[in-house]
């Protein structure tokens, strides 16, 4: 079982049209696949993949101090030792602001009337959906929420514990866009990752530290180039890059109206007109990338 | 003597859980006698350093290796500092099995982190 | 005041809205020009645009635990009061797990024989500089490898105190979780750049949470109009969300941004837009709630 994540640095380059693409063409060809939308903050591949929810949970994230203001004899020691700039000013003593709150419970152990108590807090819910290519594990945490890689963490997992019970021959992992825990979350485990990047000098730029962040992680990683018509200086920057540090480019996708249409009619472009250049485009990068994961050894 | 092994279930006829950090029970177990108890992981449930969680657990136990696929690199770093080996379990499915081959000293000693994750090296 | 530009998607043009009303503000002569602060410290970009002459940097990070082993009992506290398990005593050891660390110090102050103290871990930088059009421009980058953007942004923000009258532009990260809620926090605005398509929609009903959650005005920038469906201007007439422009999709705008150009310097009729854009919004932050 082998496990792909598709990642970007730059948001907006065209991972989930690229991986809802990968999800139809394993589907066509046999590959039976479970699926994974690791960008918990914005999860877009459901739009195009019509699931059926079948199973629904609560997420708990971490917890937030809540002071019993009963307790609270207002001396402010909770104010000198937080370092989120939680604690707000009430009448005759202090209240905590859930947002800042970063749930150190700092606060909780130095109070010297105990009159903070942690409390632990739904921050999102996971799903376990049915989607026209196989399943969809799914999450939406609620906004301006932490733990992100915590619930990425978990969708991968579940997506991954299927796949070994049953039998499925990957995961494609649909990954958040940046460089930090969320990603590094969504990429950990992966067999293989590919950063589609756009020939922009904002998308070579984000692309660069992509890459840094996967070589760092040791997820052996490939680029695809999406929008490769708009800037083709920008295109050959990237192929001199990967030429540089030895990554394969398994391909190049034209800038297309037909991917807008497709997702407005909530459906791969793949799936919507296969004939279109991207759909042809991502075909054969989907092509490359099968054979790529067939080679890695296997990490389970 | 005791060591911990990984499991799915929480008996000694159980499968391997191959992760240390998140397999769902740390069973200790006598190898010579075959005397066991199973422990849920508390590594399962944390939001990281879930590793960290088992190999404290694992440390607080007193024994003398452990067993499981794969070590992260906290889990390799704590377990390390306090000096208690580990040993992947390789093609084995079941407890039994992986406990007689550790018997007959056929299981893999593991020298350094055998993957490399989220978050890596620890500073003392 | 503050004006925070962010979108729940990415890609939608949050760093070309920001940017060209940075350089519409500085080509405004009646006030001094903005300061641009570049929040997505994972992928900063704005600088590609911008293009600052950088004349100051500092290093940043969090406190991390240092422990000194000759006064630490192996008492163990530190590890109970920890909540992200990044300092751990095994047996006779106490490991520190850096990338694990918030930073909040608990450790140092629950531990009885103030065996603890606090060393800097760097997590990455912040840079400082102006740019030809006179805006002042910082930003912070995380270093590869970093799990927490949070800390940086945090910083970031604290850095440079704007001068009064100053406007200040908050270019966030993407998303709609921590690093956005730190880059946006303490603006006077929230400024939500879209595309008119199912993804930018989905997304923008996300954004648009945040600003309710930390009590926000908001308006709405559609950037690419055109190329979807109306879903988003449906969203925003239901929510009384008020739609503040509409940059039309043009390929060879598209191209100019591929190459670094900012849209100003393609179209510098829309100098004016954004002026105007600024107006708008200034009546909406100084209108009565």
């Amino acid at each position: 079982m082998k496990q792909v994540v598709i990642l970007s640095g730059k948001g907006g380059t065209g991972k989930t049209s690229v991986a809802a693409a990968f999800a139809h063409l394993a589907y066509a060809d046999s590959l039976r696949s479970v699926l994974a939308d690791a960008d918990v903050d914005a999860a877009n591949l459901g739009l195009v993949l019509s699931p059926r929810v079948i199973e629904e949970h609560d997420f708990v994230g971490g917890s937030i101090a809540v002071i019993d203001p009963d307790k609270c004899d207002g001396c402010g020691v909770c104010v000198s030792v937080c370092r989120f700039d939680a604690v707000q000013v009430r009448e005759g003593g202090y209240r905590i602001d859930p947002i800042p709150c970063d749930g150190c419970a700092a606060c909780v152990y130095q109070c010297p009337t105990k009159a903070i108590r942690m409390e632990s807090q739904v921050v999102g819910r996971w799903f376990r959906s049915e989607s026209r290519y196989g399943p969809l594990f799914h999450a939406a945490l609620r906004p301006a929420q932490e733990n992100s890689g915590k619930l990425v963490t978990l969708v991968k997992q579940k997506a991954r514990l299927l796949a070994l019970d049953e039998n499925y021959s990957a995961v494609i992992v649909d990954g958040p866009p940046g460089i930090g825990c969320p990603v590094i979350s969504a990429a950990s485990g992966a067999d293989l990752a590919l950063i589609v990047t756009e020939p922009t000098v904002a998308g070579i730029h984000d692309m660069e530290r992509a890459l840094k962040t996967t070589a760092h992680f040791r997820v052996p990683s490939f680029v695809c180039i999406n929008k490769a018509d708009v800037y083709p200086d920008g295109a050959a920057q990237i192929e001199a890059y990967c030429r540089e540090h030895d990554i394969e480019i398994v391909g190049r996708i034209p800038f297309d109206q037909t991917v807008t249409e497709a997702m407005v009619n909530g459906e791969p472009v793949t799936a919507y007109r296969p004939d279109a250049p991207a759909s042809r485009a991502m075909r054969a990068v989907w092509e490359r990338i099968a054979t790529r994961l067939n080679d890695q050894e296997d990490r389970q | 003597m005791k060591i911990i092994i990984t499991t799915v279930s929480p008996t000694i006829e159980s499968e391997i859980d191959p992760r240390f950090g998140r397999g769902a029970y740390l069973l200790v177990v006598d190898p010579n006698t075959l005397e066991w108890q199973a422990h849920p992981n508390p590594g399962v449930n944390a939001p990281g350093g879930a590793g960290i969680k088992a190999a404290q657990f694992v440390v607080e136990q007193k024994v003398h290796a452990v067993i499981s696929g794969d070590f992260g690199p906290h889990a390799f770093d704590a377990l390390n500092a306090a000096s208690v080996p580990m040993y992947v379990f390789g093609a084995t499915r079941t407890v039994r099995e992986a406990i007689a081959r550790f018997n007959a000293g056929q299981l893999e000693c593991v020298t350094a982190a055998t993957r490399a994750d989220c978050h890596s090296e620890s500073k003392t | 005041m503050r004006i925070a530009v962010a979108s729940g998607k990415g890609g939608t043009g949050k760093t070309t809205v920001a940017t060209s009303l940075a350089l519409s503000l500085a080509s405004d002569s009646t006030r001094p020009p903005p300061l641009f602060l570049d929040c997505d410290v994972e992928a900063p970009n704005a600088h590609l645009f911008l293009r600052p002459t950088f004349e100051r940097r500092q290093e940043v990070g969090i406190l991390i635990p240092r422990v000194d082993e000759s006064k630490c009992t192996h008492c163990g506290k530190c590890a109970e009061v920890c909540q992200y398990h990044a300092i751990a005593v095994l047996g006779k050891k106490v490991l520190v797990f850096a990338q694990l660390c918030h930073g909040c110090g608990s450790c140092a102050l629950i531990c009885p024989e103030h065996a603890i103290s606090e060393v800097p871990d760097v997590m990455g930088v912040l840079e400082f500089g102006t740019t030809r059009a006179g805006i002042v421009f910082a930003r912070g980058v995380m270093n590869v490898g970093e799990p927490m953007a949070v800390p940086v942004i945090r910083q970031l923000k604290k850095w440079i105190a704007p001068q009064p009258n100053q406007i200040v532009i908050m270019d966030a990260p993407p998303g709609t979780t921590c690093p956005v809620v730190e880059s946006v926090r303490s603006a006077d605005f929230l400024l939500l750049v879209t595309e008119p398509t199912p993804f930018g929609l989905h997304d923008l009903k996300l954004a648009a949470q945040i600003a309710r959650e930390l009590n926000l005005p908001a308006g709405v920038v559609i950037n690419r109009d055109g190329i979807g469906d109306a879903g988003v201007e449906e969203f925003c007439a239901a929510e009384r969300l008020p739609i503040l422009m509409r940059i039309p999709f043009d390929r060879a705008i598209a191209e100019g941004i591929a190459q670094g150009q900012t849209l100003v310097d393609m179209r510098p009729e829309c100098l004016s837009s954004f002026q105007s854009l600024f107006n708008q919004v200034r009546i909406l932050v100084e209108a009565p709630a």
